[in-house]
C-alpha cells in the first residue's frame, strides 16, 4: 500500500521525541472529532536571538499511525530550529498534503515528511496528518508567535 | 417471529442485480465489497425509479394549490405515508415525515420543551398534556450505548427544562444493565435504542417499557437500526414514540419517520413552525393543524417519501422475516470467521442470537483508521471511528472501532473477502497474528 510507507510505520511504532517534558511555555490539546484522535503538545521557545528557536517540542499522541507518525516527523524536523523555518516546513507539508497527489514534497524542505505524499490521495486522512501541526501552530500562537493567521482547528486547517 | 431460512445464493444474486452500484469497482479495479450499510444502505432501482417518476410526472408542492399536479403530488405523498405506516403496523395519521432520524428525535425533544411555554398545552387532553410536562426534579433516562442522535437532544432538553439526565449502563459484555435500576418515580422520559449501531445488540424493549410504564414515563425507541433488519410493529412494542430513518432502509437520504401515539401527538405543540402546519394565522398569533401536518412545516420531501414507500414494497416482497434470517446468517458467519483470528477482538456479545446487522471489532495495537484503510485498499468499505457513539466506546475502553455491517444484498462471499483482506493487517503494522 502506497499510503503506509516504511517510514510512517517506523515513526508510528517509535515516535521520536515523544512524551511530555518540562519545562514548557505553552501546552495545547487537540482532537479530531471525526475519529477521536488526540494529541497533547508542548513547546518551549528560546527567545535570546533575533528569531525564537524551538528549544523543545514534546507530545503525547493517541491515534492512527498517520497522526502519530506525522507528529513524530514534526518533532524530528522542527526541534532545535528557528520557528520561522518550522513554519516554512509546515507550509510545505500542508501544500503537499492538500495537493491530491499533485505535490510529491521536497525532502530538502520536509525531510521524512515526504513519506506522507501518499496521504494526499486519501482526502479523508489529510486531517490525521495535520492534527499534530494544528496543535503546534496553536501552541506557537499561545506563546505569542505570529503564525500568519493560520487557523488552529484541524478541520479549518485542512481547508485553508 | 417465525424463523425463516436465509436467502439462497441465487436469491441474493437476483437482489444484487437491483443495486447497480454493487457492481462497480473502487481503488484500482477492486470489486466493491460494501459493508457499511449501518451508515447508509444502497438503494434498489425501484426506489430511484419511484423518485424519478414523481419528479417526471407528478411534481408539485404537496398540500398547496388545487391544480391537478398538486392533487397528484399530495396523493403520492399521502399514499406513501399510508404505505410506510403499514410497514410498522401503524395508523397513517400517527406517522410524521422528517428529514432524517435525528430530526425525528429532535422533534419529540423540542415538542417537550415547547410544551413548557405558557399556553402551549391549552385545549390539550389533560391526561396526555400531563405526560408532556417536564421540569426541574424530573429525570430523562437514556442508555450509555446511544447513537449521539439519541443522546445529545436529550442532554439539551435536560438543559432547557432543568430536568436531569440519567443513563442505563452497559456491562463489560456489551449488554444493557437492568433498566429498572435507573428508571424511577422521577423519570418522565425514557429514550433507548432498539438495536445498537455499534454492538448490534437488541434491547429488551418489554423490560424498558414495563419499567417506564410503572412510573408513567414516555418511551422513545430509536429504531434506526432495527426497522431495516427485522419486522417491527409499533403495537407489539407498546412504546409511545418510535423513530427510524429512510436511508438505512434501502430508501432515499433526506427522509426520516416519527411514529407517535395518536393522543400524545394530538396534545404536542409543534417543533418547526411556518407554512403547511397551520390551521389559522392572524397577525396576533396562530393555531395549528392536527397531526401529522402540525409537525411537517414547509414543503415536505415528497419524492423521498415516495421512494421510501417503494423501499417498503421492495422489502415486503422479499419478506422481513426472510431479511432477518439472512441478516442472522451473515452475522453468524462473520462472528465465526473473526473468531478464527485471535488477534481480532469483537466488541459486544459473540452469540449471533444477540446480534443484528453489524459486527464491530478492534485489532489491539492497530488503530481502526489504519484497519479501515487496509480494507479500503482491497475494495472493502467499512466504518471506522466511534460511529457517533463516543460514550459507548469510552465505556468499552477503546478509542474507536471498525464496523462491518450488512443488508439484504450482502453475501457470505463478501464477508469472506473482508476477513481475508483483514489478514494483511498484522503484517503491515507488525503486530503478531
Ligand atoms: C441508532 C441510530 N440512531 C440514529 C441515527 C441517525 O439517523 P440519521 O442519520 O438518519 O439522522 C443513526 C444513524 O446514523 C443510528 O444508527
Amino acid at each position: 500500500m502506497d499510503l503506509y510507507a516504511e517510514l510512517i510505520i517506523e515513526h508510528a511504532k517509535r515516535p521520536q521525541h515523544a512524551g511530555l517534558r518540562e519545562p514548557f511555555d505553552t501546552e495545547t490539546h487537540h482532537l479530531n472529532p471525526s475519529c477521536g484522535d488526540e494529541v497533547t503538545l508542548r513547546v518551549r521557545l528560546d527567545r535570546s536571538g533575533e528569531h525564537p528557536v524551538l528549544a523543545d517540542v514534546s507530545y503525547d499522541a493517541m491515534g492512527c499511525s498517520i497522526s502519530v507518525a506525522a507528529t513524530s516527523v514534526l518533532a524530528e524536523e522542527c526541534l532545535g530550529r528557528p520557528v520561522p523555518e518550522t513554519l516554512q516546513t509546515y507550509a510545505a507539508m500542508h501544500a503537499m498534503l492538500t495537493s491530491r497527489g499533485q505535490d510529491e514534497g521536497d525532502p530538502e524542505q520536509i525531510g521524512d515528511g515526504v513519506a506522507f505524499a501518499g496521504v494526499s490521495r486519501y482526502p479523508m486522512r489529510v486531517k490525521c496528518a495535520l492534527l499534530g501541526w494544528a496543535a503546534y501552530l496553536d501552541a506557537l500562537a499561545r506563546a505569542g508567535v505570529d503564525i500568519g493567521g493560520a487557523p488552529t482547528d484541524v478541520r479549518a486547517l485542512e481547508r485553508s | 417471529m417465525a424463523p425463516r431460512t436465509p436467502l439462497t445464493a441465487q436469491e441474493v444474486a437476483r437482489i444484487r442485480a437491483d443495486f447497480p452500484i454493487l457492481a462497480r469497482t473502487v481503488r484500482q479495479d477492486r470489486p466493491l465489497v460494501y459493508l457499511d450499510s449501518g451508515a447508509t444502505s444502497q438503494k434498489p432501482l425501484c426506489v430511484l425509479d419511484a423518485e424519478r417518476d414523481f419528479y417526471l410526472h407528478h411534481n408539485a408542492a404537496v398540500h398547496r394549490g388545487a391544480h391537478q399536479l398538486a392533487e397528484e403530488a399530495t396523493d403520492a405523498f399521502e399514499s406513501a405515508r399510508t404505505r410506510v405506516a403499514k410497514f410498522i403496523g401503524a395508523r397513517p395519521a400517527d406517522v410524521v415525515f422528517t428529514r432524517n432520524g435525528t430530526e425525528a428525535i429532535n422533534l419529540v425533544a423540542y415538542a417537550l420543551s415547547n410544551a413548557g411555554a405558557p399556553g402551549a398545552l391549552d385545549g390539550a387532553d389533560p391526561a396526555a398534556a400531563a405526560r408532556l410536562r417536564l421540569g426541574p426534579g424530573d429525570e430523562i433516562v437514556v442508555t450509555e450505548m446511544e447513537h449521539h442522535a439519541n443522546l445529545v437532544p436529550w442532554q439539551e432538553l435536560a438543559r432547557r427544562t432543568g430536568a436531569s439526565l440519567r443513563w442505563i449502563g452497559v456491562t463489560d459484555e456489551g449488554h444493557l444493565a437492568d433498566p429498572a435500576e435507573v428508571i424511577g418515580p422521577r423519570t418522565r422520559v425514557v429514550a433507548v435504542t432498539h438495536v445498537s449501531n455499534v454492538l448490534g445488540t437488541r434491547t429488551d424493549v418489554a423490560a424498558v417499557v414495563a419499567a417506564a410504564r410503572a412510573v408513567g414515563a414516555l418511551t422513545v425507541l430509536d429504531a434506526c437500526q432495527s426497522v431495516p433488519h427485522f419486522p417491527v410493529d409499533v403495537t407489539e412494542l407498546d412504546v409511545d414514540f418510535l423513530v427510524f430513518t429512510g436511508h438505512k432502509l434501502l430508501g432515499p437520504q433526506g427522509i426520516g419517520v416519527l411514529w407517535g401515539r395518536g393522543e400524545l401527538l394530538a396534545a404536542m405543540p409543534p417543533f418547526l413552525t411556518g407554512g403547511s402546519m397551520i390551521e389559522m394565522v392572524r397577525m396576533e398569533g396562530s393555531t395549528y393543524a392536527p397531526p401529522p401536518q402540525r409537525f411537517e412545516a414547509g414543503v415536505p420531501m415528497a419524492a423521498q417519501a415516495v421512494g421510501l414507500a417503494a423501499a417498503c414494497d421492495y422489502l415486503d416482497r422479499i419478506g422481513m422475516a426472510q431479511v432477518a434470517a439472512h441478516d442472522n446468517a451473515l452475522v453468524t458467519h462473520a462472528l465465526q470467521r473473526l473468531a478464527e483470528r485471535p488477534w481480532v477482538r469483537v466488541l459486544g456479545p459473540t452469540d449471533p442470537a444477540d446480534r443484528v446487522g453489524a459486527v464491530s471489532f478492534v485489532v489491539d495495537g492497530v488503530h481502526p483508521h489504519d484497519v479501515g484503510q487496509v480494507l479500503d485498499d482491497a475494495g472493502v468499505a467499512v466504518r471506522t471511528g466511534h460511529h457517533c457513539a463516543w460514550p459507548l466506546h469510552r465505556r468499552l475502553r477503546v478509542p474507536a472501532s471498525t464496523r462491518a455491517s450488512f443488508h439484504v444484498y450482502t453475501t457470505t462471499a463478501e464477508v469472506d473477502a473482508f476477513v481475508e483482506a483483514l489478514d494483511r493487517v498484522p503484517d503491515i503494522f507488525g503486530v503478531s497474528a
